[in-house]
């Protein structure tokens, strides 16, 4: 089977002040099949937001190809899905306006599209919610937010950047067990970018690990052929989290 | 909401301090006039403008219109223009912001205009428009529509690039953008210009009234020093600070219940 996503030695080098040459990424070429959980784990600042935006078509490489279906990604696409770090929720817009955008700027009629937001407010769980607003939200039910947004859209791909990454630890992995049941729940082909190794390892049907310092490149795939819902204390977890941290030196 | 309005009350002795200090004022005031310190001629007290108050509630003489008549003027002056500034400088700052080429044509010429105070337009105002309302309108305008037009440009400047991009990937058109994201992030920074251009419409109202008037609070005045009668003035002085401070309340009100749903 052909892959759903495919990178190709893609490289980016900023330039930051007119002057400055800042290279980010090198070399990156990664398959994501249809379906499947791919994590991308890597610290700070190795390059992992640019990754996902030159996919999302947000930023071109400076070399190198991303192909989704085989054709070459040249600019944001309704196919994927995004979800970032700092939420982005239009402030002036209530749960269900979130949800209902991308539908609206298409021209769903507008019983169509509060259907079809309805379902997937239901399917994050926030019913009894629709009506308000961002800032009446905490954050974790921001990010449900952001998520039933990007799934109501229908995209093929799902692409979300350290989206718990704000988050106290209990909400968080009350958040991945509810990624993890979305996802069981309507099946898309995922990248999810973490610096996380335990919400890597939850998650991920594969995990790419990038090196830790700049330009990002590529240090290993791990296979994650553990049965859902993981356990963090399920032996297999914790022998793989070992072999990953040993291998990338991971300060986490 | 969550959240619960609390009234932080102002202690007692400072209200009391702010009602002697004003009582002070005018018991000096009307001392230094009645005992001849400052000569009726050139400042009246604060009694005689009561009792010409009340007198001008009901008559038109010396100046030719009651108090009511005057002040009616001016409010229908400056509430003319103020709307025509919102209709014609919030759209105007709008399409500066997103529109390049809508930048290009009218930046030049509205940084042209923009110096220029806006009673330096009175004598042109009376070739043009004779002393009626429009001239005072126009006046009034010139100087309204400037908070509006840069507010509404900056608001649009000011949307989250990362919000755009955001759309962008939901497949938005650039209309789109303008008119979902960059008007509703814009909006807090115009209903701030509610009330900045609001007190430059009223000042600019009483200056192009002094000049080019037949009746109007403005006109009140003039006419107190063509009359060489202080408690006219002063009368004209204090209606105009009232009915600034009384539209001031009014566009507070409706700015913070505009504000409430969009607040972040
Ligand atoms: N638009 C940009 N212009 C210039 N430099 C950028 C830009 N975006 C990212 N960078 C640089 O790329 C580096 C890596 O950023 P990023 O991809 O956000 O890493 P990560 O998400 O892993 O923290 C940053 O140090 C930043 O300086
Ligand atoms: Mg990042």
């Amino acid at each position: 089977m052909n892959p759903k996503i495919e990178c190709r030695n893609i490289s980016k080098v900023f330039i930051q002040k007119g002057k400055q040459r800042v290279h980010v990424l090198e070399d990156i070429s990664l398959e994501v099949m249809h379906n499947e959980f791919l994590v991308i784990l890597g610290p700070g600042q190795s390059g992992k937001t640019t990754l996902l935006r030159i996919i999302a078509g947000l930023e071109t490489p400076t070399s190198g190809q991303v192909l989704v279906d085989g054709k070459e990604v040249t600019g944001p696409g309704q196919d994927r899905g995004l979800v970032f770090q700092s939420y982005m929720l239009f402030f002036w817009r209530t749960v269900m306006g979130n949800v209902e955008i991308g539908l609206k700027l298409r021209g769903v009629d507008k019983k169509k599209r509060r259907e079809i937001a309805q379902h997937y407010i239901n399917l994050v769980g926030l019913q009894g919610f629709e009506k308000h607003y961002p800032h009446q939200l905490s954050g974790g039910m921001k990010q449900r937010v952001g998520i039933a947004r990007a799934y109501a859209n229908n995209p093929e791909i799902m692409l979300l950047d350290e989206p718990f990454g704000q988050l106290d630890a209990q909400t968080r992995m009350f958040m991945e067990k509810e990624t993890e049941r979305i996802w069981q729940t309507e099946k898309k082909t995922v990248i999810f970018v973490t610096n996380n190794i335990d919400e890597a390892i939850y998650l991920g049907d594969r995990i790419v690990t990038l090196k830790d310092k700049l330009p990002g490149r590529m240090d290993a795939i791990y296979d994650v052929p553990l049965p859902r819902p993981r356990e963090h204390t399920d032996l297999e977890f914790v022998k793989l989290r070992q072999e990953i941290t040993d291998r990338s030196e991971l300060v986490l | 909401m969550a959240y619960e309005e609390v009234k932080v009350k102002e202690p007692i002795r400072f209200k009391l301090l702010s009602i002697m200090s004003l009582l002070a004022f005018f018991g000096i005031w009307e001392f230094i006039v009645d005992a001849g310190i400052v000569p009726r001629t050139m400042l009246a007290a604060p009694s005689q403008v009561v009792v010409l108050f009340i007198k001008k509630l009901t008559q038109a003489n010396p100046d030719g219109a009651t108090l009511g008549a005057h002040a009616w003027m001016s409010a229908k002056e400056a509430v003319t223009a103020y709307v025509l500034a919102i209709i014609v400088g919030v759209p105007l700052g709008l399409f500066m912001g997103w529109f390049k080429v809508v930048r290009g044509i009218f930046r030049p010429i509205f940084e042209m205009i923009r110096p220029i105070p806006p009673i330096a337009w009175i004598p042109l105002c009376i070739f043009w428009f004779g002393i009626g309302i429009w001239g005072k309108v126009y006046i009034i305008w010139i100087a309204g529509i400037v908070p509006f037009t840069i507010n509404s440009w900056v608001g649009v400047n000011m949307t989250d690039p990362a919000l755009i991009q955001m759309a962008r990937t939901y497949g938005a058109t650039d209309w789109q953008i303008f008119t979902k994201l960059c008007v509703p992030s814009a909006l807090p920074m115009i209903f701030g210009a509610l009330q900045i251009s609001l007190a430059y419409c009223w000042t600019n109202l009483v200056g192009a009234e002094l000049l080019a008037a037949d009746k109007g609070l403005g006109f009140l005045i003039e006419m107190g020093r063509r009359l060489a009668m202080p408690e006219m003035v002063v009368l004209g002085m204090v209606c105009v600070g009232i009915g600034g401070a009384l539209i001031g309340v009014v566009v507070d009100k409706l700015e913070k219940r505009l504000l409430a749903g969009i607040r972040r």
